[in-house]
């Protein structure tokens, strides 16, 4: 028996094939179900892909937005059924995999290019 | 002994994440779970309890000692890895030679499984029992050791006093694990958190009874 395939195919009932690919600069908004008391409602979260972290049903990833002065990072795991979609706004061109150096700067410093399609 | 509901012997496979119906993540080990066969009935009135012999693994009938094969034999079952018993609660609905099947889990079932820890080897205070230990610098020279094992007057170090020696490799039972999702199809059986062991190793699974 082949015990990573078996999990793989535990996982795979999971995984979530009608999510766009999710790449750190994306800006992006993320359309989340959360369950308040009874009622179940949209909320919707926009920011910029900070991270992209572990691979298969583990996936997850960091968005980073700025509120009211305030930084605020939210996680999602990416195959989460919660998550109703997700819409890709921007595709930022970056240099690294974490762009955790954004913490660190001023909302004018922290202004990333738009990737071009060559 | 606590009487089981339904038992089986299995394998570990390992651990993954599910989503369960509210979207949350849930922890899982997989268990690859039988088809265990019942090779033998222990009687209240023969042994003086009632229970029943499983055995789980196939394997070719050269890799078994004589006595052990016509032990299997005479219950008719296929050449078996492991055995193991299980104190049964309604023994009447078995017979000798019956296949067991993971579909005797139901999810949301709770289940207790035994297994062995993975072996730690010989291991110092610190590890075993959590030990403090002495500060690192400062010319402490006091670093990983056990300090003092008991007072003078006594003459003599108390029974249960923790110091260095084997750790892991013993029989862990975890107790009370929910069924998040049985696989009759494939044997596979998903429980809510961790197993002792390592991936591959064998597993008793008991469903209590009441």
């Amino acid at each position: 028996m082949d015990k990573a395939r078996v999990l793989r195919s535990i996982e795979g009932a999971f995984l979530r094939e009608d999510l766009p690919e999710v790449v750190p600069g994306d800006l992006v908004r993320v359309y989340f179900k959360v369950i308040e008391g009874e009622k179940e409602r949209v909320q919707v979260f926009e920011g910029l892909v900070i991270a992209v972290k572990n691979s298969g049903v583990n996936k997850s990833f960091t968005v980073r937005k700025v509120s009211f002065g305030v930084g605020i990072e939210r996680t999602f795991p990416f195959h989460s059924p919660r998550i109703e979609r997700i819409e890709i706004l921007r595709r930022g061109k970056v240099r690294r995999a974490k762009l955790y150096y954004l913490r660190e700067k001023s909302a004018k410093e922290s202004r990333i290019e738009e990737k071009r399609e060559s | 002994m606590k009487t089981v509901r339904y038992g089986m012997i299995g394998e570990k496979v390992g651990m993954t994440r599910v989503f369960d119906q509210s979207g949350l993540a849930v922890p899982v080990t997989v268990i690859k779970c039988g088809p265990c066969y019942v090779v033998q009935k222990r009687s209240k009135e023969k042994e003086g309890y009632q229970a029943l012999q499983l055995g789980y693994g196939e394997i070719k009938e050269r890799k078994i000692n004589k006595p052990r094969l016509g032990h299997l034999k005479k219950a008719g079952v296929p050449a078996l890895r492991f055995l193991a018993e299980f104190r049964w609660d309604r023994l009447e609905e078995y017979q000798v030679g019956q296949v067991l099947k993971v579909d005797g889990f139901q999810v949301g079932d709770r289940v207790d499984v035994t297994g062995t820890s993975k072996g730690k080897g010989f291991q110092g205070v610190v590890r075993r029992y959590g030990y403090g230990g002495g500060p690192k610098t400062h010319g402490s020279m006091f670093y990983r050791e056990p300090g003092s094992i008991g007072a003078t007057d006594p003459e003599r170090v108390f029974k249960g006093k923790g110091l260095p020696g084997g750790m892991g490799g013993e029989t862990v039972t975890v107790k009370n694990l929910e069924v998040v999702a049985v696989h009759p199809e494939r044997d596979l059986l998903l429980v809510k958190g961790a197993l002792p062991g390592p991936a591959g190793s064998k597993v008793l699974v008991r469903k209590r009874a009441s």
